[in-house]
């Protein structure tokens, strides 16, 4: 029972993390950004490339190696992010709302299958890999990786939490949300800001990333697709657009995918994930902590 | 959120360009007679079985893409897993066909009530939302049929179905069988487009608040387009079944919906000759370029952002009738 818990708060804080992303780009512009999940890919690839071309890590040097990589890995997916949301989504704000999301399948599609050029359509065996000793708490076992890798999660949530409520950045993200155009009339740089929240939101999907990619050993240029539609499941049980919504929404799919898929057994877990998706959104189309949009006309 | 409708260039998706010669050429109403000609005359040029399979592939895709149209093209709602009903007329079929026994013909009934079935299942909690949230839904459930196919025994879990008996006893003839129904299907597409129906359809893309307050049951509306496309989408999983006569859940991924949608996307959204000509390209575009095998989809992924950026009303764009008089 507590194993089931802890897998699913575990496995709850990748969604989150990359639910984050997900949810403040809709939450700022509307977008639903379809390739988010292949930003995460592209954080396990380019992580995956660091840590080859370092060649061995010694099994003590293990985490802060990790870290490093993963600081390193961020800086880049966000950049792609930014070039991303520069050539496919900012020439196209303003059009109809159909027009971007099929530009968004489009760069889905050119990242992963670019990927699949770049790097073979086999999966890679990541060269490190997180395994440690399991200790007994409550009677789940756990191990030291999975706790620095949920610390590191909280970290990263709990400083976006802080740059979206506390700071001047933060401000005029959700000034931009509120209102775009008068937010321009007020100084603030518009396109600027939404840049650097799309490296952000792809920032820590990269994260997210390398840490899947250190912990589960595997990664492939299609592990994008499933976590993204995971993820905007997430974003969407917490409230898409809410930042602390979308943590508890991450959180609460692992549990209920750990628990679905204890009853279920292994093989229905993705269909019980998208039934509580489409569930979610018939009963509860705002989420759990989201508010009620009215569309202006 | 009113940056949607910011001032600057709102692009429409029937675009009312100054009429060349050759769009002239293009609204022809022969077009569609002389695209028929072409498909029956082909086995004359080329009889080869290899031929036969990949022609009447493209008619099926093309039927597909067809009822994808009415979905995104006429009433703008993405739908990301149209493979779904693809795959649902496939399985219904090739479980009839092979636990039965019964000829192909005679799930054809039985496929169009469980499309419908399927259609209402996905639609009626769905429309209610944002066009956004439905492309997400969408997505979920191809990814849900896909993944339950994989894991009845009643659909043969990963290996499929295979011994489907197909309509006829040879290539030739089945391709003409198909191309017959291809065409009954689009031009049924196509009339639907037209009718007061369709129009409802292309309000609903263009302004579901102005539709809905001028008295356009938008839902009603959405719902039937969405039945629709289930409809057409089953049938083509019939043709596609009877056609390799094995089916197996690889064959409903969601790459088989993206390419359906670049089809229509490529082709001009909701316009019929577009459609099908996107569905011609797409699908017989590997064939000319077996050396760059890799590079295709990350190509068709190019083309789908540049197709938006440059070209939103696609190759053969629809124009309205009502706008050229």
């Amino acid at each position: 029972m507590t194993q089931l818990v802890w897998n699913g708060l575990f496995v709850g804080s990748f969604y989150a993390l990359v639910a984050l992303g997900y949810s403040m780009v809709y939450g700022i512009i509307k977008l639903l950004n379809f390739a988010h999940g292949d930003l995460y890919m592209l954080g396990a690839f380019s992580g995956f490339a660091v840590l080859s071309a370092l060649g061995g890590v010694s099994a003590a040097m293990t985490l802060p190696v990790l870290l490093a990589v993963l600081l390193l890995t961020m800086v880049s997916t966000g950049l792609a992010g930014v070039v991303l949301e520069r050539v496919a989504y900012r020439p196209l704000r303003g059009a109809p709302r159909l027009s971007l999301l099929i530009t968004a399948v489009g760069a889905s599609f050119a990242i992963e299958y670019g990927m699949r050029i770049v790097a073979g359509p086999d999966p890679q065996v990541y060269p490190v890999r997180l395994s440690g000793t399991a200790f007994e708490v409550f009677g789940a076992s756990l191990t030291l990786p999975q706790l620095v890798l949920i610390g590191v999660a909280v970290v990263l949530m709990v400083g976006l939490h802080l740059l979206v409520a506390k700071t001047r950045e933060g401000r005029a993200m959700r000034a931009i949300a509120l209102d775009p155009r008068t937010s321009s009339l007020m100084g603030i740089d518009v396109n600027a800001v939404i840049s650097r929240t799309f490296f952000i939101g792809s920032a820590l999907a990269g994260a997210a990333g390398v840490m899947a990619g250190a912990y589960y050993g595997k990664i492939d240029f299609l592990m994008g697709f499933l976590i993204g539609l995971k993820a905007f499941t997430a974003a969407v049980i917490g409230g898409i657009g809410n930042i602390p919504g979308t943590m508890l929404g991450g959180l609460v799919l692992g549990l209920l995918e750990s628990f679905g898929t204890y009853w279920l057994g292994g093989e229905w877990r993705d269909v019980f994930a998208f039934g509580v998706l489409i569930l979610f959104l018939t009963v509860r189309p705002t989420g759990l902590l989201g508010e009620r949009v009215t569309e202006r006309v | 959120m009113n940056e949607t409708k910011a001032p600057e260039a709102p692009r429409k998706l029937g675009a009312t360009a100054p009429r060349t010669r050759l769009s002239k050429l293009f609204d022809n109403r022969w077009a569609g007679l002389a695209g028929l000609l072409i498909a029956l005359l082909a086995p004359f040029v080329n009889a080869s079985d290899y031929a036969l399979s990949i022609m009447t592939s493209a008619a099926i895709f093309a039927m597909l893409a067809s009822g994808l149209n009415i979905v995104v093209g006429y009433t703008g709602l993405l739908d990301l897993g149209y493979a779904a009903f693809f795959a649902v007329g496939a399985y219904t079929s090739g479980v009839l066909a092979t636990r039965f026994e019964l000829p192909l013909l005679v799930t054809v009934p039985a496929v169009i009530v469980v499309t419908v079935i399927a259609g209402i299942i996905i639609g009626a909690p769905t429309l209610r939302l944002r066009s956004d949230y439905l492309a997400i839904v969408t997505l979920g459930f191809g990814e849900i049929i896909r993944i339950t196919a994989n894991n009845l025994p009643v659909t043969g879990g990963p290996s499929g179905i295979y011994g489907i008996p197909s309509l006829t006893d040879s290539p030739v003839t089945f391709y003409y069988v198909t191309v017959v129904i291809v065409a009954i299907a689009i031009i049924g597409a196509s009339r639907l487009g037209r009718s007061r129906l369709g129009r409802a359809m292309r309000f609903v893309r263009e302004d579901e608040d102005a539709a809905e307050a001028t008295g356009v049951h938008t839902y009603r509306v959405k719902l039937a387009a969405y039945i629709a496309g289930a409809v057409w989408g089953g049938l083509a999983g019939v043709l596609f079944a009877g056609h390799l006569s094995a089916i197996s859940p690889n064959s409903f991924t969601f790459l088989q919906s993206a390419l359906v949608l670049m089809a229509v996307v490529l082709g001009g959204m909701g316009s019929v000759p577009g459609v099908v000509l996107g569905a011609i390209v797409i699908s017989l575009l590997p064939e000319l370029l077996r050396g760059v095998a890799d590079y295709r989809y990350f190509i068709f992924g190019v083309l789908l952002i540049i197709v938006m950026l440059v070209r939103p009303q696609g190759l053969w764009p629809a124009r309205s009738k009502e706008a050229l008089k």
